[in-house]
C-alpha cells in the first residue's frame, strides 16, 4: 500500500464529520432498507435481476443494436462508442453545431466516469449539475464521495461556505433555506439551458426506452426544458424487454434509499415535443468503455448485474469509516473497486482493493446478486500475478506453506514471547509491531499446542468418527477451545481423531491473492483429512470451515486445477461447523443439557463467515439458551469485529475503529458475557476488552457448552 | 376499490402527498377552487394557476371553472408554468402498492404544470386505481407514448446531511384528488 494512500485513510478517519455522517447513515440505512422490503421476497427479486441482467450481459451487442433500431424508429439518434474520448467529442461537437452555450445535467455516473464536464468546459460550455448533491460538489471542486449521496461528507456549514464563496454571499446554515436557495438558482439554469444531459437507470432494447429515476425532479426538467436531450448510457443498463424493468424498479429505490419508489420515474421513448412545439432532439449514447470486455471475462461478467444502488457501500464496515474519496474513484465502495479496475485499469484498484475486509455484508444485500468479495479477491489474485507478492509477504507464505517450519516457528514463539506475555496476553510489542497491540492485546502462544494436548485425551471407540480440524488459532493460542470441542463430541459418543498433518487452511494466502499457496495448503489438508474414514470433519473456526466447505474447490477452480476437485468436494461434504453439528446431535437426542441452569445473560456476536457463508446464526443462540443463558441481542450483531484474519495486522488503523464500535455495541447490550463461534473474533474482541478494561467475558460457544451437557 | 384506495392513501401520505376523494366531478372542482382561493391565486406574476388539458375539462367543466376562478388559465406555456403558483393536471392511473400516479406525459403541457409550479394538484378517476405498477404499465406502454411519468409524492432531497427536505426542483406539495364519477382517463 502506498504511503500517500495510507495517509488519505488516516485523514478520512480523523474527519469527524465524515465518519459521523457515514456512521449514522449506515445505522439508519439497515432499518430503512429492512422496512422498505417488508412483504417483498428479496431473494426472489434478486434472482430475477440476476437472470435479467446476466442474460443481457451475454448479449450486449445484440441488445445495443436492437435498442438503436427501436429508438431510432421513434426519432432518437443513437451513437454507440467504445471510447470515452469519442463520447466527449461527440457531445461537444453536437453542442457547438447547435449553438449551445449552457448545459444542465441530471445525475449521470457515466459522465463522471469519462470526466465529461471538464471537456465541455474546456470547449467553452457552461455546465451545471442540477442534482443538489452533485451541484454542491461541483461548486466545491470535489468528486462524489458516495454513488447515491454525492455530498454526504459535507456538513450544512460547509455547504453554506461553498454557496457563499461560489454562488452568492449571505447564505445561512439552515438546510431548508439552502435547498430553497439552490432551487431558485438552478431554476434559472434549467430555463436558460439549450442542452440537457442525463444518464439512465435502465435502457429497454425492445422499445428503445430510457428509464430515469430521481427524487428531486431535476431529470424531468433536464429532459423537458432544453431543446436537446443527450442521454449517456453505459451498455450494462440494457435489458431485453420492457417487463424486465419491474424487478429493477422494485429493488433500486428500496436498496438505495429505503424508498418503495422514488418521487419520479420517467420512461422516455423517442422524440417528444419541446415547449415551443418543435420535436426535441434526442441523442442517446450507448457507451461501452470496457464493459464488453468485462462481459467476456467469466469471473467479472457478473459485475454487469449491478444496478448502482450503492447498498454495498452502505453496509460496508470500512466504507463507513473512510468514505468514497478514499474507498474508490468515480465509482466507490465494493462495486466501485471492481469497476475502477475495469473502466480505469487494474493497477488503479491496487490500494483500494486492500480495504476490503471480506466480511461479506455486501454480497448479502446486493440486489444484482454479485459476489463482490469474490471479485475483489480475484482482483487481488490478478494483481499478485501481475506484480508479484511483496518480499515480506512472500517470506511469510513460504513459511506458512511449509507445515514443519511453520509449526516449529510457532512453538519457538511460545518461548521467545516470554518477555511480552502476561496472563495469556501480549499487551505491548516493540518497534514497528507496536501498532498491533495499541488497540487490543494479542493472545499469548500457548505453552503446549492443542496437537500435543489432544494425545492425552482418551477417545471412546465408537461406530462414529469425526476428524477435528483445529485451525492455527485453536492449535497454538486457544487449545482449551479444542479441548471443549472434543469433550462435547465425546459426550455424544463420537470418537475424535486429530490428523497430525493438517496445516493452515490457506485463508491468509487466499485473501492476499496468493492462490498458489492456498492451493498447496488445500492439497495438504485434503490429503491429511481424507486419510481416515470419518463421518465428519469438524471445525470450531468458521473461516476454516468455509475453507474446507467452499474455498478449496474455489481455489482449484480459479487455478484450473480440475483434477483436484473430486477430493475437495469429498472433503467439503464432510466439513461442518461446531454449532451446526452440536445442534443436530441435540435434536437427535444424542446430547442433552443439564437441567435447571440459570446462567444469566449473554449477547451473541455473529462471525462473518458463520453467518453469511455457513448460514449458522440460529444454532449457537438456541444451544446457549438451552444451556441456560438468556440472550440479550446487541445492535449490529452480525457486523464484522475488524479482525478479518491478517487484515488487522495489515490495516490496524481501520481494524481499531471497527472493533471500537463492536465493543460499544456489546457493552450496550448489558450482558456480562459475549459469546461467539470464531477464535479469531475471540482474539480481537477479548483483546479489545483487555485494553478497554470493561468487565465482559468473551468466550467461544464450545467452551460455554462443554460442561453444561450431560 | 375501498381497500385499494386505503392502501393508496396510506402509501402516498407516507411520502408526504395529500390525498382526497370526492363522489362527483363538481365536488372535486369545488375543492380545487377552494384551494386556489386559499392559496390566493390571482392574475398576477407568481400567483396564477394553470390547468393542463384532460377529459375532466371536456363538456361543461372548463366553463364552470373559468367562471368561478380568478387567475386560472388553461393556456399552458413554458413562461406561464414558470410563473404559476399552482399546476393542475389529470392522471391516467394510480398505483396502490406505492401510492404512485402514472400519466402519459408526451404532451409537454402535462409536464410543465407538474414540474415547475410549487403546488401540483393531480386529479384521477377512482376507477383508474390498480394494485400494482406492472398492471398499469401493461395498459400504458412505451409503444403508445414517448413520455410516461410516474409520480410518487412531492419532490424531495436528502443531499445535505441526509435531512429530508421536501420541494427541491419540483413541487413542494402534491395534492391528489380522486374523482368517483370520472370513468375515463385522459
Amino acid at each position: 500500500m502506498k504511503t500517500a494512500f495510507r495517509e488519505s485513510v488516516n485523514v478520512a478517519l480523523n474527519n469527524a464529520n465524515l465518519t459521523g455522517a457515514l456512521g449514522r447513515f449506515s445505522e439508519a440505512y439497515r432499518i430503512g432498507r429492512a422496512k422498505a422490503y417488508e412483504g417483498i421476497d428479496f431473494e426472489a427479486v434478486r434472482e430475477q435481476i440476476k437472470a435479467i441482467k446476466g442474460s443481457a450481459a451475454g448479449h450486449l451487442d445484440e441488445l445495443a443494436e436492437t435498442f438503436k433500431r427501436n429508438a431510432e424508429a421513434r426519432g432518437a439518434v443513437v451513437f454507440r462508442s467504445q471510447d470515452p474520448a469519442e463520447v466527449r467529442q461527440y457531445i461537444l461537437d453536437l453542442a457547438k453545431a447547435n449553438g449551445v452555450q449552457r448545459i444542465v445535467k441530471s445525475k449521470t455516473m457515466a459522465s463522471e466516469e469519462i470526466h465529461l464536464n471538464a471537456h465541455l468546459e474546456a470547449g467553452g460550455m457552461e455546465v451545471e449539475e442540477t442534482d443538489l448533491g452533485e451541484w454542491i460538489i461541483q461548486l466545491a471542486g470535489q468528486t462524489p464521495s458516495h454513488m447515491v449521496m454525492p455530498a454526504i461528507h459535507m456538513t450544512k456549514e460547509e455547504v453554506t461556505d461553498v454557496f457563499n464563496s461560489e454562488v452568492e454571499p449571505g447564505q445561512v446554515p439552515e438546510i431548508t433555506k439552502l435547498v430553497r436557495f439552490a432551487r431558485g438558482k438552478l431554476r434559472a439554469k434549467f430555463l436558460g439551458a439549450e442542452m440537457g444531459i442525463s444518464g439512465a437507470n435502465i435502457a429497454v432494447a425492445e422499445t428503445g426506452s430510457l428509464v430515469i429515476i430521481t427524487n428531486e425532479g431535476n431529470a424531468r426538467l433536464v429532459t423537458t426544458l432544453p431543446k436537446i436531450h443527450v442521454a449517456i448510457v453505459g451498455i450494462e443498463k440494457l435489458v431485453a424487454c420492457f417487463e424486465e424493468i419491474h424487478p429493477i424498479l422494485t429493488a433500486l429505490p428500496r436498496s438505495a434509499t429505503g424508498q418503495l419508489l422514488t418521487s419520479y420515474v420517467s420512461i422516455i421513448t423517442g422524440q417528444v415535443p419541446n415547449t415551443d412545439g418543435t420535436p426535441k432532439q434526442l441523442h442517446i449514447i450507448l457507451m461501452d468503455n470496457k464493459r464488453s470486455a468485462m462481459a467476456k471475462d467469466p469471473k467479472f461478467k457478473q459485475a454487469l448485474q449491478c444496478i448502482r444502488c450503492a447498498s454495498c457501500l452502505n453496509v460496508c464496515p470500512v466504507f463507513r469509516l473512510v468514505g468514497g474519496h478514499v474507498f474508490g474513484k468515480t465509482y466507490t465502495g465494493g462495486i466501485g473497486t471492481i469497476l475502477t479496475a475495469w473502466f480505469d485499469e487494474l493497477k488503479k484498484s491496487e490500494d483500494i482493493q486492500a480495504l476490503c475486509i471480506m466480511c461479506g455484508n455486501c454480497k448479502e444485500v446486493c440486489p444484482g446478486k454479485i459476489d463482490i468479495p469474490e471479485l475483489i479477491l480475484e482482483l487481488r489474485r490478478r494483481l499478485a500475478v501481475e506484480q508479484g507478492q511483496g518480499i515480506v509477504q512472500k517470506a511469510v507464505f513460504a513459511v506458512v506453506n511449509n507445515r514443519r517450519v511453520f509449526h516449529a516457528m510457532l512453538r519457538a514463539a511460545s518461548v521467545t514471547q516470554k518477555p511480552f506475555a502476561k496472563d495469556g496476553f501480549i499487551r505491548h510489542l516493540p518497534m514497528f509491531l507496536s501498532d498491533l497491540t495499541e488497540f487490543r492485546s494479542l493472545p499469548a502462544i500457548a505453552p503446549v499446542p492443542f496437537r500435543d494436548l489432544f494425545k492425552q485425551i482418551a477417545q471412546p471407540k465408537g461406530k462414529e468418527k469425526a476428524a477435528f480440524y483445529s485451525g492455527c488459532l485453536i492449535d497454538f493460542s486457544y487449545p482449551e477451545m479444542g479441548q471443549a470441542v472434543v469433550e462435547v463430541l465425546n459426550k455424544a459418543g463420537i470418537e475424535v481423531v486429530f490428523p497430525d498433518r493438517q496445516t493452515c487452511c490457506g485463508a491468509p494466502a487466499r485473501y492476499s491473492g496468493a492462490y498458489e499457496v492456498a492451493a498447496q495448503n488445500a492439497q495438504d489438508n485434503i490429503e491429511a483429512l481424507l486419510a481416515e474414514d470419518v463421518k465428519y470433519v469438524v471445525s470450531a473456526c468458521p473461516t476454516c470451515t468455509v475453507a474446507l466447505q467452499h474455498e478449496f474447490t474455489a481455489t482449484f477452480e480459479s487455478l484450473g486445477m480440475k483434477d483436484r476437485l473430486g477430493d475437495a468436494q469429498k472433503l467439503a461434504a464432510k466439513a461442518i461447523d461446531f454449532s451446526t453439528l452440536v445442534k443436530r446431535l441435540v435434536d437427535e437426542g444424542r446430547l442433552t443439557f443439564k437441567e435447571g441452569q440459570d446462567l444469566g445473560k449473554f449477547t451473541y456476536h455473529d462471525s462473518c463467515h458463520l453467518k453469511r457463508t455457513l448460514k449458522a446464526s440460529a444454532a449457537p443462540r438456541e444451544l446457549l439458551e438451552k444451556a441456560g443463558y438468556q440472550i440479550s441481542e446487541m445492535a449490529e450483531c452480525d457486523m464484522c469485529c475488524g479482525m478479518g484474519g491478517s487484515y488487522s495486522l495489515k490495516l490496524p488503523e481501520l481494524s481499531a475503529p471497527i472493533l471500537a464500535r463492536k465493543l460499544g455495541n456489546i457493552k450496550a447490550a448489558q450482558a456480562p458475557l459475549a459469546a461467539m463461534d470464531c477464535p479469531g473474533c475471540v482474539m480481537q474482541i477479548r483483546g479489545g476488552f483487555d485494553k478497554d478494561g470493561a468487565q465482559v467475558k468473551v468466550e467461544h460457544t464450545a467452551r460455554l457448552l462443554a460442561d453444561r451437557l450431560e | 376499490m375501498d381497500t385499494l384506495y386505503e392502501t393508496f392513501k396510506a402509501r402516498a401520505e407516507a411520502v408526504s402527498a395529500e390525498v382526497h376523494r370526492f363522489p362527483t366531478q363538481r365536488d372535486a372542482f369545488d375543492f380545487v377552487l377552494g384551494l386556489l382561493q386559499e392559496q390566493g391565486v390571482q392574475d398576477a406574476p407568481g400567483m396564477g394557476a394553470l390547468w393542463a388539458d384532460g377529459s375532466l375539462l371536456k363538456g361543461s367543466g372548463k366553463k364552470y371553472l373559468a367562471n368561478e376562478a380568478v387567475g386560472l388559465s388553461f393556456e399552458v406555456t413554458r413562461e406561464a408554468a414558470a410563473q404559476a403558483r399552482v399546476g393542475i393536471s389529470q392522471m391516467d392511473w394510480a398505483v396502490a402498492a406505492t401510492g404512485t400516479l402514472v400519466v402519459d406525459a408526451a404532451q409537454v403541457e402535462q409536464r410543465l404544470v407538474s414540474t415547475l409550479p410549487p403546488i401540483h394538484v393531480a386529479l384521477v378517476g377512482s376507477s383508474r386505481l390498480r394494485a400494482d405498477l406492472p398492471t398499469v404499465l401493461r395498459q400504458l406502454h412505451p409503444s403508445q407514448t414517448g413520455y410516461i411519468s410516474l409520480i410518487t409524492g412531492p419532490s424531495r432531497t436528502a443531499d445535505i446531511e441526509r435531512v429530508l427536505t421536501i420541494g427541491v426542483h419540483g413541487p413542494e406539495r402534491l395534492i391528489i384528488v380522486f374523482v368517483d364519477d370520472l370513468e375515463r382517463g385522459n
